[in-house]
């Protein structure tokens, strides 16, 4: 039996587990000595108060909508997908190798093209962890932290001693080819008069970015392979009783989970810095555990939960450019959100628990007592 | 190579395989019964600054170490709190602690020293020092053995030393003692320890509590002894090379001695890679070393070299019956 109406699982709980995070990344504030009110405000005017700000927020969003979803689908299969930063890596491999040596005669053609290179190759760095799991029964969390340690190494390799241009001392591919440059919100907004910043980085991936969510919800919810994910993940044993191939969901939730991530690679890579560079992931694809735990795995959460966590990372950059604030003040938030929407979630939830409990019984008449009738 | 190179070549190994040692052993009491936690490498971080704040501070590196064993168990206690008290994702709270000691090291270090998320340089009393094992100097002039003394043995901080009598101390505390068999049952099968009248949620924080103290003394190791100072994300991923020594040992103490000393000794090739090229005549890729702890674990764990079979209930949170 539920315990609590569906609003406040949905809604209330996750507010509760905020407030908390919000409260303590506030003490921590004002530990540093600094005014948390003035810090809010100043990440308000610097992440929403401009198109420019929006820019940014809207670019780290969509970063973090693809490793959100990443994260998200996994959960629907009961399995932790730690390696969305791996497979973000060797995404970005996937755009860097398409762009660079595919001669594309238009930018919607590139983008296509990229994006499938860039999920195939995201899905085949999440498929050795996924198929170890299935067949050999490894623990997939152990296997995809590793292969986030593989991933950088083999990045750095190729990085340094392939795809680097001759004479160039950074580690990174040569600058893309023009004609895949994509179109910046600016370009996409002029036409309907809006005037938006051309700076920002926010590009077309973000619309990408929107329909994932979309396709996402119609295959968990709508579809015969999203009911066998989501019956996998609430009992295996019922599902192998129904006929669910254990092995099938694993590697294909896995397959669908590492493309989504590595798909990020068209907006950061693709999209802003237009070339590979080491460590271009930046951490995006551990702040999808946060994501898709305060968005409840659920693709409308994630999506929200994205743009919460964009405003806070271009905040996060405005507060260390304009107060002794670090930026690792976000690191400190995203970690305190994981903490209470994820391992905490008990904590909040058995006192709700019971005080709606007392509340129904409270409101339920007593069942009237029957007279028990003597026995003949 | 020269017999001094290989001297020099396992030194570093030691010196390298400590932290991980220390943490691998931390690892292997909490996992064994049945607490997953891959918050290691956050625990050694927060150590390792708090260590080095507080010894820079007082200029004495027991308090340093003191203050770093404190800050590493009240991280457990947390991780605790969310995974036994609360019976929360112990995977997803490893994670938190580890983003958690992340961001605040930087931050208290700005906001203490305004250096750019460092603490000053340590300097004397404020570190552990190395200690010249007695007769050290005057074996020295022997051949084979004087160097193997003098150079390997002799000549590391205290906290090696330690480290590396942690090992049959930790044999012989799960394998010898009643807590050590309560502590492995309940990684096992907490049921059962429960039916016996045993706390399951003490023993738990227990070990935990234990996993909390050796993650501060590798974290205190980094930053007090191995080098003179904590610098931003210093642990540098060692947490998880402890992990993968962990499954690489199958959860035994003198196997995590084995792995970790081998770990340590890829850690020690990374920056020599001119004996690499000399032993087997091809140049191998810094980088490419680096992640073989991290593939050698991945096949271990797959079952391809011997199986490792983790601790039965390990992650689950225990439910008493009513």
């Amino acid at each position: 039996m539920d315990v609590m109406p569906k609003w406040a699982e949905v809604v209330l709980v996750p507010l509760i587990s905020l407030i908390l995070a919000a409260i303590l990344s506030a003490l921590v504030i004002l530990g540093i000595g600094e005014d948390p009110v003035a810090a809010v405000k100043l990440m308000v005017s610097g992440a929403l108060g401009s198109t420019y700000g929006w820019g940014y927020t809207l670019y780290y969003a969509t970063n973090f909508m693809f490793t959100g979803l990443c994260v998200a689908i996994a959960f629907h299969a009961r399995l932790f997908n730690i390696g969305g930063e791996g497979q973000a890596m060797l995404g970005g491999l996937g755009v860097a190798l398409a762009c660079l040596y595919i001669p594309w005669p238009h930018w919607s053609l590139a983008l296509i093209g990229a994006t499938t290179m860039a999920a195939l190759f995201g899905a085949a760095w999440a498929a050795i962890p996924a198929f170890l799991q299935a067949k050999r029964g490894s623990h997939i969390v152990i296997t995809t932290i590793m292969f986030n340690f593989i991933a950088a190494a083999v990045l750095n390799y190729i990085l340094v001693n392939m795809l680097r241009p001759k004479g160039s001392m950074d580690p990174a591919t040569a600058r893309f080819p023009d004609a895949t440059k994509l179109p910046t919100l600016h370009d996409l907004l002029a036409p309907i008069g809006i005037n938006f910043s051309k700076a920002a980085p926010a590009n077309i991936s973000l619309l990408v970015a929107i329909a994932a969510c979309f396709f996402l919800w119609v295959l968990i919810w709508r579809t015969r392979l999203g009911y066998e994910i989501r019956a996998y993940g609430h009992s295996e044993s019922a599902a192998k009783y129904a006929g669910i191939s254990p092995v099938k969901i694993t590697m294909i939730t896995m397959i669908i989970s590492g493309g989504l991530a590595g798909m990020m690679a068209i907006n950061n890579v693709m999209g802003e810095s237009e070339r590979l560079v080491l460590n271009a992931t930046e951490g995006a694809g551990f702040i999808g555990i946060a994501v898709a735990l305060m968005g409840r795995s659920h693709p409308l959460g994630v999506f929200l939960a994205a743009i919460l966590f964009g405003f806070l990372y271009q905040g996060g950059a405005e507060l260390a450019l304009w107060t002794s604030i670090p930026r690792e003040l976000i690191v400190v938030i995203q970690a305190l959100v994981i903490l209470f929407t994820g391992a905490l979630d008990n904590m909040v939830r058995m006192p709700l628990e019971k005080i709606f409990l007392s509340i129904r019984n409270a409101r339920a008449p007593k069942p009237e007592r029957k007279p028990v009738e003597p026995a003949e | 190579m020269d017999y001094m190179t290989l001297i020099q070549l396992l030194d570093s190994t030691v010196r390298l395989a400590t932290p991980l040692l220390l943490a691998c052993l931390a690892g292997l009491f909490s996992e064994r019964a049945g607490i997953f936690d891959i918050g290691l490498d956050g625990k050694m971080l927060a150590a390792a600054f708090f260590s080095a704040a507080v010894a820079a501070m007082s200029g004495n590196v027991w308090l340093g170490l003191l203050a770093g064993i404190a800050a590493s168990l009240a991280l457990s206690l947390l991780h605790g709190l969310a995974s036994i008290t609360f019976r929360g994702n112990q995977l997803i709270s490893g994670v938190a602690i580890n983003f958690l000691a992340a961001g605040l090291t930087v931050l208290i270090a700005q906001d203490w020293f305004q250096q750019g998320g460092r603490t000053p340089s340590l300097i004397g009393g404020a570190r552990f020092n190395p200690i010249t094992l007695p007769f050290a100097d005057a074996l020295e002039p022997m051949p084979i053995i004087g160097p193997l003394y003098a150079e390997l043995i002799s000549g590391h901080s205290i906290l090696v030393y330690a480290a590396f009598a942690a090992v049959p101390l930790t044999w012989w505390l799960l394998y010898r003692t009643r807590f050590g068999l309560r502590l492995r049952a309940v990684g096992e099968n907490p049921a059962a320890v429960d039916t016996a009248g045993v706390s399951v949620i003490g023993l738990r924080y227990a070990a935990v509590c234990i996993c909390g103290v050796l993650c501060g003394i590798a974290g205190a190791y980094l930053s007090t002894a191995l080098q003179a100072g904590f610098i931003k994300d210093m642990s540098a991923g060692r947490g998880y090379i402890a992990l993968a020594a962990l499954i690489f040992a199958k959860w035994r103490p003198w196997y995590a001695l084995w792995a970790t000393l081998l770990f340590g000794l890829f850690g020690a090739l990374e920056t020599r890679p001119d004996v690499i090229e000399a032993l087997i005549g091809i140049k191998v890729q810094g980088q490419l070393l680096g992640a073989l702890p991290y593939v050698m674990t991945v096949i271990i764990l797959a079952g391809f070299v011997g199986k490792a079979i983790p601790p039965r209930a390990g992650g689950e949170p225990y439910v008493k019956e009513r």
